[in-house]
């Protein structure tokens, strides 16, 4: 039940796009047409639901202080937190390769609309932000790190499949001082989204 | 290397006409997340300057040793090494301001100027070059982020760098502050006030 809480808070209110403004770049980047944005979406996602369980164990069994007690314990004393940076950017990054490979080899089909898409997702804030929050409030268990990872991730392709399918209409549909055309206008129209999605706060299941 | 590099224009590019944040919008996030106040956004800026500095002078020298493939690793390993050194800093001298930019230290290896810039600059051009554009685009980043972190304290809570600035006076005539302007979708309006100013100036910047 709390795991399914997380879940819902994740998505709605610590939304990653309009609560913390992670992975903003590629948000205004790819948000042009609904169909590119949905499958960055999807992407990030299921890197998020990936690393942050892998994250989490490296959290708990090998960086944290007194971590390494499981192994002999001479190493109660250790604290190797100064490391965690360094350690969640590259399980992203190798995660990042790995998944690439593997679905270039059993799924060319899903490969071929994600491809493009996989490299870029190494440098999106909000898959570190994701393993940085983690490592901030002391999830209790790997279920939790799941669970926040899925809502994390679907909150993140709710928010950039809405502001492309706004856009593709306004690129039709109105007109829009010169100045403010493209990235003004899509600034503006995330401020009033983040406005919005600031009714769900306090919501609690 | 036999061109011609103007350091001057490399120099003073980012700070207006290719600025990074407002006209190549990268690096939005943290320009988002930390400019509630002013002081946390100088420290940012100023944490920035030093990484990209160096990081674009560490690429610079190992230029032709990386290999292709594994590029974005070895940039992201370089770029992760010095934000440690950066975080640690910040952990044992300004302890209060580091609380507050909490994950953000921490994501500046993931902000989108480093990478642009090292891909685009470091990879290519000899170590001066490298180091000026580096801290070119850093101050250019920079300055946006104080000029979101003033309005946005100016206006949220009347105060500049903690201190009072809007007289009581005001106040006891009924001046309230607007709480709006510390929630984070304003610093979203307050970009996109200042990328309507650069814009209006700078004409062939438009988009059609």
């Amino acid at each position: 039940m709390e795991n399914f809480n997380i879940f819902i808070r994740s998505i709605f209110v610590d939304n990653m796009i309009f609560a913390y403004f992670l992975g903003m770049c590629s948000f205004l980047a790819v948000s042009k047409n609904v169909k590119t944005a949905f499958g960055l979406g999807v992407a990030v996602t299921f890197m998020l639901v990936i690393t942050l369980p892998i994250n989490y164990l490296m959290q708990t069994y090998v960086l944290s202080a007194g971590a390494l007690t499981w192994l002999s314990p001479e190493f109660a004393d250790v604290d190797l937190s100064f490391l965690s940076l360094i350690m969640f950017i590259a399980v992203i990054a190798s995660m990042t390769q790995l998944v690439e490979m593997v679905v270039e080899k059993y799924s060319p089909s899903l490969y071929a609309s994600l491809g493009i898409f996989l490299p870029l997702i190494a440098v999106n804030c909000a898959i570190l932000g994701g393993s940085l929050f983690m490592q901030q409030r002391d999830f209790p268990s790997v279920w939790t790190a799941v669970c926040a990872g899925g809502g994390w991730g679907i909150g993140w392709l709710l928010a950039i499949t809405a502001i492309a399918a706004i856009r593709e209409r306004l690129a039709q549909y109105s007109n829009i001082p010169g100045p403010l055309r493209g990235i003004g206008i899509t600034f503006i129209l995330t401020a009033l989204m983040g406005i919005a999605f600031m009714s769900f706060l306090g919501i609690k299941i | 290397m036999a061109e011609k590099i103007n350091y001057k224009e490399v120099f003073f590019n980012p700070f207006s006409k290719n600025n990074p944040v407002v006209v190549q919008v990268l690096g939005i996030c943290s320009v988002l997340a930390v400019t509630a106040k002013l002081e946390p956004a100088l420290v940012m800026g100023l944490s920035v300057i030093a990484v990209l500095a160096f990081s674009n002078v560490i690429i610079s020298l190992l230029r032709n040793t990386i290999p292709t493939n594994i590029r974005i690793i070895v940039q992201l390993v370089v770029v992760a090494g010095l934000v440690v050194i950066v975080d640690q800093l910040l952990k044992a001298y300004a302890y209060d301001v580091s609380k507050q930019l909490s994950v953000f230290i921490g994501l500046i290896i993931t902000n989108c100027i480093l990478m642009g810039r090292l891909e685009a600059f470091a990879m290519g051009n000899r170590p001066w070059p490298s180091f000026l554009d580096g801290v070119g685009n850093g101050c250019g980043y920079a300055i946006i982020l104080v000029i979101v972190g003033f309005f946005r304290e100016l206006l949220g809570s009347g105060t500049l760098f903690g201190c009072q600035v809007i007289p009581q006076w005001c106040y006891d005539h009924g001046y309230t502050n607007n709480g709006l302007m510390i929630l984070p979708p304003m610093a979203l309006i307050v970009v996109a006030c200042i990328i309507w100013v650069h814009r209006s100036r700078n004409k062939d910047l438009q988009e059609q």
